[in-house]
């Protein structure tokens, strides 16, 4: 199978950290916080990576937007077994107000330029936990969308998705080229072995300005105030169930 | 402007992150059961090799990872963290095992024993440890093979080992100059693991004694030349005192790291014990100390693969890193509490393991006469004292004797 696969990789902060908001209210800080590649993005790395260890696609593209420091996010993927790399250069003002619109865009004539044939990514980034730009990807693309997958096989020219939704699992076949996005429980993903970090090393990761691909990065949106969430207040014990009941009512939840 | 000594390549970077998370993840849930049985989960071991963790400087054509000494030094520091005996068994496979068989191995040993197979270096005796080399092991000449009569102690990795560097001397009559390094494979006749000792700390790495009974080594299973071994197991361990440190270091800051939060949590009197200023002083010289050990260290480590003198270095790094990784065990413990005192928290563990630190792969007291040869190395007034003091007939110690003539690496 000649198939190519893109798969996007976020650099987000790293999900462990205790996440604390600027004085100023317009963001959280991120200067000196530990970053990793987005837990979803590492699934999705993993799903091709493994596509192509059963010979069902013939390459794997990692992509990720940013400033130099994303580089180290798709060296990872590399070291995870995707051939070669792509660094969309966005920094400054355009890297804080970058969203899945824009990000959708680029993914979107990416597609185009490479000829992908397949487009992985994480259901969601753990920073800003928007779920968007798989499925605005597709739209722009108009192609199929395989969401919230926890299982992907491919039969012909056919992708067979198994998708996680409310009330349980939903089976879609869709046609190729689509877009799928990695839910949860699709594959653990492997770890960088040692020897497969040396390998990175002599991967190519080719630059490329969002303008070169005819897009423009500027937001529609503007974030106009980034506050921690409430402060958990103390509960209250009652006695009966009736003062239960009461205690619901007064409190305008029942 | 030249870098802080704390700088990383991309590549040592992203290999800490992933030894760092795999640790976690698949050795952190193991570490408790496998100090309390005193044994090596099999499962973990066969992990280290799948990760490259075994092979680290050795080069891709051997199957290992093809990277750097440094590289090695954070991966044991990162192991460390999590459980100092598998670090150890990785330290030993990298610094020592694997040092001397890409140095010294003809490429077919190279090919034989790189690096599919757990390793022991069997120098020490019962009654030779620090006096490494008035070891009685001896290997007499039969035609084209060795028989090798002895006994070794407090050998490390012994219960997994698939090979065994013995070091035995074939010329007794010239003393430390007859040492020879034997390769030997596990099944080989006449060689005797013993019971693992019961021991404090570092319980999951099996440390063992092994006799030897007319045990039959070809001469093709010597490793590099007959009587140089005193000079290779010097030079080898000079490298392996900074594995020991970075060791050292890890079990230090796997400590630290668990305790810290904890004071952050933990409320007497109405604030976080954290909040106390007799407990901030304590923990910042305790941070202190760590740092300072980290960057000995990493300098240590920086000289030898710029191919500078660092011995001295060496020896300060590995010494002191011990000290401070009791003294950061110690404290931990008080910090913790009643809790710090229980098995169900991981602290008492370390404290336990560190003790070794001071002890293995060159006392401290070694090392404190290590030091001063080392830096005096270059006095000529020095050197002449010794050879006066040799040459009115008195004792000089082989060590200092090899310092002398420069036969150290």
């Amino acid at each position: 199978m000649s198939a190519r696969v893109l798969v996007g990789v976020k650099r987000v902060i790293d999900y462990a950290v205790k996440i604390r908001v600027k004085p100023d209210h317009t963001g959280v800080v991120t200067d000196g916080v530990k970053h990793s590649m987005n837990p979803f993005c590492e699934i999705a790395v993993e799903e091709a990576v493994k596509l192509k260890e059963k010979k069902l696609v013939k390459e794997v593209v990692a992509v990720s937007c940013g400033p130099q420091q994303v580089q180290e996010t798709i060296r990872t993927a590399l070291a995870m077994g995707a051939d070669r790399g792509i660094h969309v250069e966005v920094s400054g003002k355009d890297y804080e107000t970058l969203g899945p619109l824009q990000v959708s865009k680029i993914l979107a004539a990416l597609a185009k330029k490479e000829q992908a044939d397949l487009i992985i990514l994480g259901k969601q980034a753990i920073d800003d936990d928007c779920n968007q730009t798989g499925q605005m990807t597709a739209a722009l693309l108009d192609w199929p969308q395989g969401t919230f997958a926890s299982e992907v096989n491919i039969e012909a020219d056919k992708l067979k998705v198994v998708r996680e939704v409310d009330g349980g699992l939903e089976t879609i076949k869709i046609k190729l080229p689509a877009v799928v996005t990695a839910d949860l429980r699709l594959n653990t993903p492997r770890y960088a072995t040692l020897p497969n970090i040396m390998k990175a090393k002599k991967k190519k990761i080719a630059n490329v300005k969002p303008a070169d691909l005819g897009v423009d990065v500027s937001s529609r949106l503007e974030v106009l105030k980034v506050d921690e969430p409430p402060q958990r207040q103390g509960g209250v014990k009652v006695e009966t169930v009736n003062d239960l009941v009461r205690k619901l009512k007064e409190a305008g939840r029942i | 402007a030249f870098p802080p000594l704390q700088s990383f390549s991309e590549e040592e970077s992203m290999m800490r992150d992933a030894v760092k998370k795999f640790a976690q993840e698949r050795i952190a849930p193991f570490v408790s059961k496998m100090d309390e049985d005193s044994v090596m989960d099999a499962d973990v071991i066969s992990a280290l090799f799948e990760q490259g963790l075994m092979g680290i400087e050795i080069g891709a054509e051997y199957g290992g990872t093809g990277s750097s000494f440094f590289s090695s030094i954070l991966v044991i520091e990162e192991l460390a963290k999590v459980d100092p005996s598998v670090s150890v068994l990785c330290d030993i496979q990298n610094t020592l095992i694997n040092t001397l068989l890409m140095n010294l191995g003809t490429e077919e040993q190279k090919q034989l024993y790189l690096p599919r197979l757990v390793g022991s270096f069997c120098l020490s005796e019962s009654e030779s440890g620090s006096d490494a080399f008035s070891l009685k092991t001896k290997a007499e000449k039969h035609k084209d093979y060795y028989s090798i009569n002895g006994s070794k102690m407090w050998i490390s990795n012994a219960e997994h080992a698939g090979v065994f560097l013995v070091m035995a001397n074939a010329e007794p009559a010239a003393g430390y100059r007859g040492i020879t390094c034997f390769i030997v494979d596990r099944d080989t006749d006449g060689l005797h693991i013993g019971r693992k000792e019961n021991k404090l700390g570092l319980r999951a790495s099996s440390t063992c004694p092994l006799t030897f009974d007319s045990m039959k080594v070809h001469e093709k299973n010597i490793l590099g030349k007959v009587g140089h071994g005193y000079k290779y197991a010097i030079g080898m361990l000079n490298g392996g005192r900074i594995g020991i440190a970075a060791q050292m270091l890890g079990l230090a800051q796997g400590c630290f790291d668990h305790t810290v939060p904890y004071t952050r949590q933990r409320m007497q009197f109405g604030k976080r014990i954290f909040d106390f200023q007799g407990m901030q002083h304590q923990i910042a010289h305790v941070a202190t100390q760590l740092e300072a050990a980290r960057l000995l260290t990493y300098n240590a480590a920086r000289l030898k693969e710029a191919g500078r003198s660092f011995i001295k270095e060496a020896c300060m790094a590995k010494y002191f890193s011990a000290e401070v990784a009791a003294l950061t065990a110690s404290k931990c413990i008080e910090w913790m509490g009643g809790v710090g005192f229980t098995k169900d928290y991981p602290i008492e563990k370390y404290y336990r393991d560190c003790k070794i630190g001071t002890i293995y792969e060159g006392t401290t007291n070694i090392h404190f006469t290590r030091v001063p040869v080392e830096a005096l190395q270059k006095h000529k007034s020095f050197r002449e004292c010794v050879s006066a003091h040799a040459q009115s007939g008195r004792q000089v110690a082989p060590l200092t004797h090899a310092a002398m003539n420069k036969e150290i690496i």
